[in-house]
């Protein structure tokens, strides 16, 4: 309850600051702040198409964060495993024009979460093998999986007329059913499911428990309960490139129907932030996914009605980070001990 | 004229725990002077205080007669103050005379600090290597260095917080010669310790403290340990007797529930043997307890016969399930952020029926883990405080019985009163002697050598790697010779 309150709070000192900034330059915060709610809540087809459709890909992303994190794991390489899904999403979309929406959706879904789990394979291998921390090998891989992208929209997967840097669209059986005549798709869904059953990993099954002892103690996770930390973490890393893959067939099923350059606006780095505000827990994680989603799908309206550039809102999202994260710290600390507790495994690793 | 540092009047509380309430401390020049206590009695609370690094709610610190109530610990160094924590605070990725140069305040090219770092240590009788990495010294050397450090930064006050808690008599007695030659040359020293033995060995004032107030204060010659005892916890200590006159029949009686045959082990830290060809079986309802200098292969000995590391070569049968009590509570032990349910339930996975990979039943967990507070009579707050709240004395508590709470086969010990009271201690020893006279093998080992000798039925010498079985006749002394055979070489 404590942690809503500061929550609210948060917003609520986000949102004064965006709107001094704005007023500061210029406009007017008024009309800017109407804008960007009714752009996120104003109406049905608003809270619907625009801000649960930005949900989906964050609360996906979110959980697997959040499933690292508990585990004493970073995974700073959402956005590469994203793309990674979407690709293996594109591909095998492509290939499913004459199968039934209810055989080829889920071949697509599962491919985009194995492909996820297969670029977070590369960090964790040189995590055990070599000892190389994760939180730097699967931020580089960002950068390939975004390059790699980009070639394959320019080559293989490139449209037949050869024109876009874009693929051809997927054919119908393989985009996800949508609800109503809004754009939300079952997608939707597909993340409050994954949530719930997280939750219900976490706090309910031995794998859970695991998870969260050697997030919390990897010498005494092994050696009183005789749980082996490598072979927990390199799990939650894979659970956690396996959603954020899935997040990104979601996306090409559900929303895009085609691959692009730049088909993820940083879901994946947003991502971290949705899993840190809900405190690494599957519901705060759906909660906060939503907020942020219609900070994202309300600065789209603020820029349409109102002229502020949709960046702005970065202000309000960064204002309840710090917020959130100065809440949760102890007397004369600055930052958040449970982060910093998550983060001193992996300190101490890199310094040998 | 003023005694050398004063303590006046010193109240602390940490939230609802009043650490010390009104306690009065003074050390006088060149004196060696015992701070006794049980665990929680505030002992270390009011060095800290002394050292700057806590501050007190009430009273005052004096130094020369100087008010220094709110210095910090760098102006206690400065002022010739000198403290070695409990707890290790050097480097570890640092070698040995990069560490000590960085608590001297040394400068200058490395090989020039280490030949300083060597013949400083060499000159106070504690020789190190310093080309090492202090991260790679066993428990005993670390402990070494903290107090080279204190001496190399030209402490004239040196407060030792337990110096000894984790070394094993002959290197203890080393110690305690070290910090006796430190107050003939004119230092003075503060001793916290729980052994009554070394307050009266080589002290020369005792203050005692009970619950955070001083309940006794006075010179050790007028003292017995007995009547220490009694000013720490408030009658005389019931201890368990020796193993070895009790039951002289157990031996044998049982089945043979550890056999170990040619066992080959390496070293923890994978360079070289920790042991080499050693065999050893433990019937059911005996009592084997392990004397040995810290390094010399008996942690591997343990940890292998706990089913924590492989064999590298070797036969090794032991019969399931087993307990083990591991040496760092804290680390190894439990995790201190989850709560007592959560650590009650950290690994009896293979036993407990409420524990299925599919559904925990945390209501059944924390039903199970009130019921071992009780028996156990551990202090805490519900079955949902964090286990990081308990007191050290509790928290060895809870590992035993949780360990025991699944009635091992075999149960096996590692300094498993380390740190801890009389009464915790004794507590401790009685669960241990209770299993096996419940049927179960316990092998033991304590850095305390008198310990192992009073739990156990027999004893064996871990000595670089080879054990040897101590023969009933001998003495505390043949055994200690026994203990340090090959290095004396």
């Amino acid at each position: 309850m404590n942690r809503l309150w500061w929550a609210l709070a948060a917003m609520v000192i986000g949102l004064s600051l965006l709107a001094t900034g704005l007023y500061l330059a210029g406009y007017d915060p008024g009309i800017a702040l109407a804008a960007l709610f009714s752009g996120a809540f104003g109406s049905w087809h608003a809270f619907t198409s625009a801000t649960l459709v930005r949900a989906v890909p964050l609360i996906l992303i979110g959980l697997g964060i959040a499933i690292a994190f508990r585990g004493g794991s970073f995974n700073i390489g959402g956005e590469g495993q994203f793309y990674a899904g979407a690709i293996a999403a594109t591909w095998i979309g492509l290939h499913l024009a004459h199968v039934p929406s209810a055989l080829a959706i889920p071949l697509l879904l599962a491919g985009s979460a194995i492909a996820g789990a297969a670029w977070i394979a590369i960090p964790v291998w040189l995590k055990l093998r070599f000892g190389v921390i994760e939180v730097i090998s699967t931020l580089l891989l960002n950068f390939v999986a975004e390059s790699l992208v980009s070639l394959l929209v320019q080559g293989p997967l490139q449209e037949p007329s050869r024109v876009y840097p874009q693929s051809d669209t997927i054919p119908d059986p393989a985009r996800l059913p949508l609800l109503g005549d809004s754009r939300l798709h079952a997608g939707f869904f597909l993340a409050l499911l994954v949530g719930l059953l997280l939750w219900y990993l976490f706090h309910f099954t031995l794998w859970g428990f695991r998870l969260r002892a050697v997030g919390a103690g990897p010498r005494a996770a092994e050696i009183s309960g005789r749980v082996d930390p490598q072979r927990v973490g390199a799990m939650a890393l894979f659970c956690s490139g396996a959603l954020a893959g899935l997040a990104g067939g979601v996306e090409i099923s559900g929303v895009s129907y085609a691959l692009f350059q730049n088909l993820s606006p940083g879901y994946g780095f947003t991502g971290i932030a949705v899993a840190l505000l809900g405190g690494l827990d599957p519901a705060g994680v759906v909660l906060s996914g939503v907020l942020i989603g219609a900070l994202e799908a309300g600065a789209g309206a603020m820029q349409r009605d109102a002229g502020v550039p949709a960046v702005a809102v970065f202000v309000v999202e960064a204002a309840i980070i710090v917020v959130t994260l100065l809440a949760t710290t102890p007397k004369g600390g600055w930052m958040n001990a449970r982060v910093i507790r998550r983060i001193r495994p992996a300190m101490r690793k890199a310094s040998g | 004229m003023p005694p050398l540092l004063e303590l006046l009047g010193i109240r602390k509380r940490f939230g609802s725990v009043e650490a010390l309430r009104g306690a009065d401390f003074t050390l006088a020049s060149g004196e060696v002077h015992a701070l006794l206590g049980e665990n929680g009695a505030g002992k270390s609370t009011l060095m800290h205080i002394a050292y700057g690094m806590v501050l007190p709610d009430a009273g005052s610190v004096r130094l020369n007669g100087d008010d220094r109530t709110n210095w910090s610990p760098r102006q206690a160094r400065n002022l010739g103050l000198g403290m070695v924590h409990q707890h290790f605070t050097s480097i570890p990725a640092l070698t040995v005379a990069e560490n000590i140069a960085l608590a001297a305040g040394w400068a200058g090219h490395p090989r020039q600090l280490c030949r300083k770092a060597e013949s400083l240590s060499q000159k106070l009788g504690l020789p190190l290597d310093a080309d090492q990495r202090a991260g790679r010294l066993p428990v005993a050397l670390k402990q070494r260095l903290e107090i080279v450090k204190a001496l190399a930064a030209d402490a004239r006050i040196l407060l030792l917080d337990e110096p000894t808690a984790v070394l094993a008599p002959p290197e203890a007695d080393e110690l305690l010669q070290v910090v006796r030659r430190f107050a003939e040359a004119g230092g003075s020293a503060v001793l916290i310790t729980h052994k009554l033995d070394e307050a009266l060995r080589l002290a020369d004032r005792v203050t005692v403290l009970r619950q955070g107030a001083v309940t006794h204060s006075g010179t050790v010659i007028d003292e017995t340990a007995s009547s220490l005892a009694r000013a720490m916890i408030g009658s005389a200590p019931d201890t368990v007797e020796p193993a070895r006159s009790r039951s002289p029949a157990a031996p044998g009686a049982g089945p043979v529930l550890v056999r170990m045959e040619a066992l080959e082990l390496s070293r923890e830290s994978g360079y070289g043997i920790a042991v080499r060809h050693g065999s050893l079986r433990i019937h059911g309802g005996e009592i084997v307890g392990i004397a040995a200098v810290e390094g010399n292969g008996q942690r591997e000995l343990l940890r292998a016969i706990a089913g924590r590391i492989l064999p590298l070569r070797g036969r090794l049968e032991v019969t399931g399930p087993i307990g083990f009590i591991p040496e760092d509570r804290t680390s190894e032990g439990l995790i201190p952020e989850l709560s007592l349910t959560e650590n009650v339930t950290l690994g009896l996975d293979r036993e407990a029926p409420w524990i299925r990979p599919g559904y925990v039943n945390w209501r059944v967990a924390r039903a199970r883990t009130s019921e071992l507070l009780q028996q156990y009579g551990i202090v805490a707050d519900g079955p949902a405080a964090r286990a990081g709240s308990l007191s050290g004395g509790n928290q060895q508590k809870l590992i035993v019985a949780r360990e025991l709470s699944r009635n091992p086969a075999v149960l096996v010990a590692e300094n498993p009163t380390r740190g801890l009271d009389i009464g915790a201690a004794a507590a401790i020893r009685c669960r241990i002697s209770a299993a096996a006279e419940a049927g179960a093998a316990v092998l033991v080992y304590s850095s305390d050598l008198d310990e192992v000798l009073q739990l156990s039925h027999r004893t064996v010498v871990v000595c670089r790697g080879v054990l040897s079985e101590v023969p009933a006749t001998a003495t505390r002394d043949e055994i200690g010779r026994m203990m340090l055979q090959e290095r004396a070489r």
